[in-house]
C-alpha cells in the first residue's frame, strides 16, 4: 500500500463557549508511505487541529470526512490504540506530570505499545540501558530520567523528551507539532537528528512548522501550505523557501 | 425525638448501663449538629448495635498471617474488641501496662460524640508505654471485626517519655456490617516522637467512628497520617494539643471512597505553647457516589506566639456523581503567627489524560497513573521508608 496516511474531506469543530466553531473544512492529505511530509500555515490555519484530530484528543468533534492509516479507520480509534498502530503526536506544549517518575513513565508507554504490537515487553533493567543509550545520544542528562515527566524541564527539554519517547515507541507515523518552537539551534540539529535518524521505507512524518529553519535539517519530500482549515497548495521542498521569502499571500490569494 | 428511641440508641445506652450519661442527650448526631453535617449518623439508627462475640482463634491468626505487613519490632492483635494475647509480642523494652478503669472522657476530647461513646462502651485496648530514651521500632497493631449488627469500642492509650521514640502502625479491617468506635490516647513527653500511621481498611459495609486524641510536650512531635479507605460512614477524628513549646504534629490523610461510601477526616490542631510547627496535608480521591469530608480547625492560643501552621486540603473527583466537602477553619488569637491555608477540588486533568494515552497508556492505566501521582506526595510524608513502600501498595493502580 503506497498510501500510508489518507485524509479526504476532513471537517473537525470545536466547542468555543457553547458555540460550535469548525475548524478543519475539508482536508485532504496524502503521505506514502517512507516519506517526509510539512505542512506550513499561518497561525489559526487549523495546523494543531490537524494533529491533534489524528492524535485522537476528544475535544474536537470530526463532522466529516475521513483518515485512515495502514488501511484502519482512524477516527474510529482510541488514542492509545493509534499509538500502538504507529501514531506519534510530538506536542508543541507537552503537559508537566508531577509525581509521575519519567522512567517509569517511558517504561509503561513502552510497553503499553510493545504489548499492543504483540512484542515482549521490556523488563526495568533492559528498559533501563535502553533509556540510557537514548537520552546520552540525545545529549540529555540521565537525571531527566529521575524526575516527574516535564516538570522543571526547560523548553529545549521538554522537546528532547518528546524525541526520547518518539525514539523509544518507534512510530511508524511520526507527527510533529510545532517541535522547533522555542528550540535554539543546537537542540533543533538535535531534534532534527532524532527525527531523521527513523526515517527510512516504514516511517513517514508529518512536520508541522512555521519556519524553514527546522525543514533544512529535516528535508521533506513534499510541503503543504495550509490556510482556513484545508491544504491550499501543495509541493516540493522548494515551496517552503518560497514561502519563507514571499510569505503566505499569494498562496492565498491564489486559493481564494 | 423518635430518633431517641431508635433501635441503636436503645442498644448503645442499655449497654452503657449506668455510663450511658457520657453518650450525652439526643441521640446520635444528625445533621443539625455542626461537627456532624457533613456526616451524619442518622443511616445508624436502625441497628440495635450488640457486644461483637469473640472469634475463633484459628480464623483471627489466618487473617494476619494473609496481611503482608511489613517487617516490625512488636505486634498487638484485637479482634472484635478483644486483645489476642497468643498472637502479639512486643519488644523488651516496652511494657505493656494494667488496663485501668479509665471510664472518663479524656479532657482533651470532651464534648466530641466519639469520644462519649467511647467512654460509655469502652473495651481495654493497648496501653504501650515507652521508657525515656529508648526507641521502640517499629510495632503493628491490627483491629479486626467481623459480624452484622455489632460494635467495638477499643480504648488504647500510647505513651512515651521523654526522649522516647516510636513507630505504631494501625491497622484496621474486617467483614460485615459492623460498627467500630476506636479511641488512642496519646502522651509524647518531652522530645518524645510517635509516627502514628493509621490505615483504616474496614468493611466497606462497615460505620467507624474513630478518634485520637494527642498531647505533645516540648520539643516532642506526633506525626499522623491516615489512610482512609474503607467503610460505608468512617470518621477519621484527631485532635493534637501542642502544649509545650517548640513542638511539632503533622496530621496528613489520604481519603480513597468509591461506591456509596463517605469518608471523613476531621482535626483540630491547638496551638497552646509558643515556637511550635504544625503540618496538615490530607488528599482525597472520590470515585462514583462517593463522598469525602474534610474538617479542620487550627486553634492558636493568645500564648501562641511565633505560630507555624500550613493546613494544604485537595481533592480529586472522577466522577460527576462524586462528592467532597471541605471545612477549613482557623481560630487565632496571637499576633505573630504564620498560618496558610488551601483546598482544591477537581477533575482529573484532561491534558495530562491525553498525553498519557497518546503514548499508547490505555486509559484506566492512565488514569490510575495520574491519581497514583497525586497521592504520591503525601505518601512521601510517611518517614518510615518501609511503611511509605507498604502503603504505597495499597493505592490503586500500583505497579
Amino acid at each position: 500500500m503506497s498510501d500510508f496516511l489518507k485524509i479526504e474531506g476532513l471537517k473537525a469543530q470545536i466547542d468555543a463557549d457553547g458555540t460550535p466553531k469548525e475548524i478543519l473544512k475539508g482536508l485532504d492529505l496524502t503521505i506514502p508511505k517512507g516519506e517526509v511530509h510539512a505542512i506550513m500555515g499561518p497561525n489559526g490555519s487549523g495546523k494543531s487541529t490537524l494533529s491533534y484530530v489524528l492524535a485522537g484528543r476528544e475535544d474536537y468533534e470530526v463532522t466529516g470526512g475521513s483518515a485512515h492509516f495502514k488501511g484502519q479507520d482512524l477516527l474510529e480509534l482510541e488514542p492509545e490504540e493509534r499509538a500502538a498502530l504507529g501514531v506519534f503526536l510530538a506536542f508543541q506544549s507537552p503537559v508537566e506530570l508531577p509525581g509521575v517518575n519519567n522512567a517509569n513513565f517511558l517504561r509503561t508507554a513502552v510497553n503499553a505499545v510493545r504489548k499492543a504490537r504483540g512484542e515482549e515487553e521490556l523488563d526495568a533493567v533492559s528498559f533501563l540501558k535502553l533509556a540510557r543509550e537514548e537520552t546520552s545520544r540525545l545529549s540529555m542528562s540521565g537525571e531527566m530520567l529521575k524526575r516527574a515527566v516535564n516538570v522543571g524541564f526547560s523548553g529545549g527539554e521538554k522537546k528532547r523528551n518528546e524525541v526520547l519517547q518518539m525514539r523509544l515507541l518507534k512510530p511508524s507515523l511520526a507527527i510533529l507539532d510545532e517541535t522547533d518552537s522555542g528550540l535554539d539551534i543546537d537542540a533543533l540539529r538535535i531534534v532534527a537528528e532524532g527525527v531523521n535518524s527513523l526515517r527510512g521505507p516504514d516511517f513517514s512524518s508529518l512536520v508541522i512548522t512555521h519556519h524553514q529553519r527546522l525543514l533544512e535539517y529535516i528535508v521533506p519530500d513534499r510541503v503543504h501550505v495550509m490556510a482556513h482549515g484545508r491544504i491550499i497548495h501543495s509541493g516540493g521542498p522548494e515551496v517552503a523557501t518560497l514561502l519563507e521569502k514571499q510569505g503566505y499571500k499569494q498562496f492565498l490569494e491564489a486559493a481564494a | 425525638m423518635s430518633e431517641n428511641s431508635a433501635a441503636a440508641w436503645q442498644a448503645l445506652t442499655g449497654r452503657a448501663g449506668e455510663r450511658a450519661a457520657l453518650l450525652g442527650a439526643g441521640g446520635l448526631p444528625t445533621r443539625r449538629v455542626e461537627a456532624w453535617h457533613y456526616t451524619p449518623l442518622q443511616s445508624l439508627n436502625g441497628i440495635a448495635w450488640q457486644e461483637a462475640p469473640a472469634l475463633d482463634a484459628a480464623t483471627v491468626k489466618r487473617r494476619v498471617e494473609g496481611l503482608n505487613l511489613p517487617e516490625h519490632d512488636g505486634l498487638l492483635v484485637f479482634a472484635n474488641g478483644r486483645f489476642c494475647k497468643e498472637l502479639s509480642h512486643l519488644p523488651d523494652c516496652m511494657d505493656v501496662q494494667e488496663y485501668g478503669d479509665g471510664s472518663a472522657v479524656q479532657p482533651l476530647l470532651a464534648g466530641r460524640f466519639s469520644a462519649g461513646l467511647n467512654a460509655a462502651l469502652r473495651q481495654p485496648g493497648a496501653r504501650l508505654h515507652v521508657p525515656a530514651g529508648t526507641d521502640a521500632g517499629l510495632i503493628v497493631m491490627v483491629s479486626l471485626t467481623e459480624g452484622d449488627g455489632v460494635s467495638t469500642h477499643l480504648h488504647h492509650s500510647v505513651t512515651l517519655d521523654e526522649g522516647a521514640q516510636l513507630t505504631l502502625l494501625d491497622v484496621q479491617l474486617g467483614t460485615g456490617q459492623y460498627l467500630t468506635n476506636p479511641q488512642v490516647d496519646v502522651h509524647c513527653a518531652d522530645k518524645a516522637h510517635l509516627s502514628h500511621i493509621t490505615q483504616q481498611a474496614e468493611s466497606h459495609e462497615a460505620a467507624r467512628l474513630a478518634i485520637v486524641g494527642a498531647r505533645v510536650g516540648e520539643r516532642g512531635n506526633y506525626d499522623s497520617f491516615t489512610l482512609n479507605q474503607g467503610g460505608v460512614l468512617a470518621r477519621q477524628e484527631v485532635v493534637t494539643q501542642l502544649s509545650g513549646p517548640f513542638s511539632n504534629t503533622n496530621v496528613n490523610a489520604i481519603q480513597l471512597v468509591d461506591g456509596a461510601r463517605l469518608n471523613d477526616l476531621s482535626s483540630m490542631i491547638h496551638h497552646a505553647s509558643p515556637d511550635c510547627t504544625s503540618r496538615q496535608t490530607v488528599r482525597s480521591v472520590l470515585s462514583e457516589n462517593g463522598q469525602g469530608v474534610f474538617q479542620g480547625k487550627i486553634l492558636v492560643d493568645r500564648i501562641a506566639q511565633k505560630t507555624d501552621g500550613y493546613q494544604m486540603n485537595q481533592a480529586l473527583l472522577l466522577s460527576e456523581k462524586a462528592q467532597m466537602n471541605s471545612k477549613p477553619e482557623l481560630e487565632i488569637y496571637a499576633d505573630d503567627v504564620k498560618c496558610s491555608h488551601g483546598a482544591t477540588v477537581g477533575a482529573l486533568d484532561e491534558d495530562q489524560l491525553f498525553y498519557l494515552r497518546s503514548r499508547g497508556v490505555q486509559e484506566e492505566q492512565a488514569r490510575d497513573m495520574l491519581v497514583q501521582a497525586f497521592l504520591l506526595e503525601t505518601v512521601e510524608l510517611v518517614e518510615h521508608e518501609s511503611l511509605r513502600d507498604y502503603l504505597l501498595k495499597a493505592l490503586p493502580g500500583h505497579v
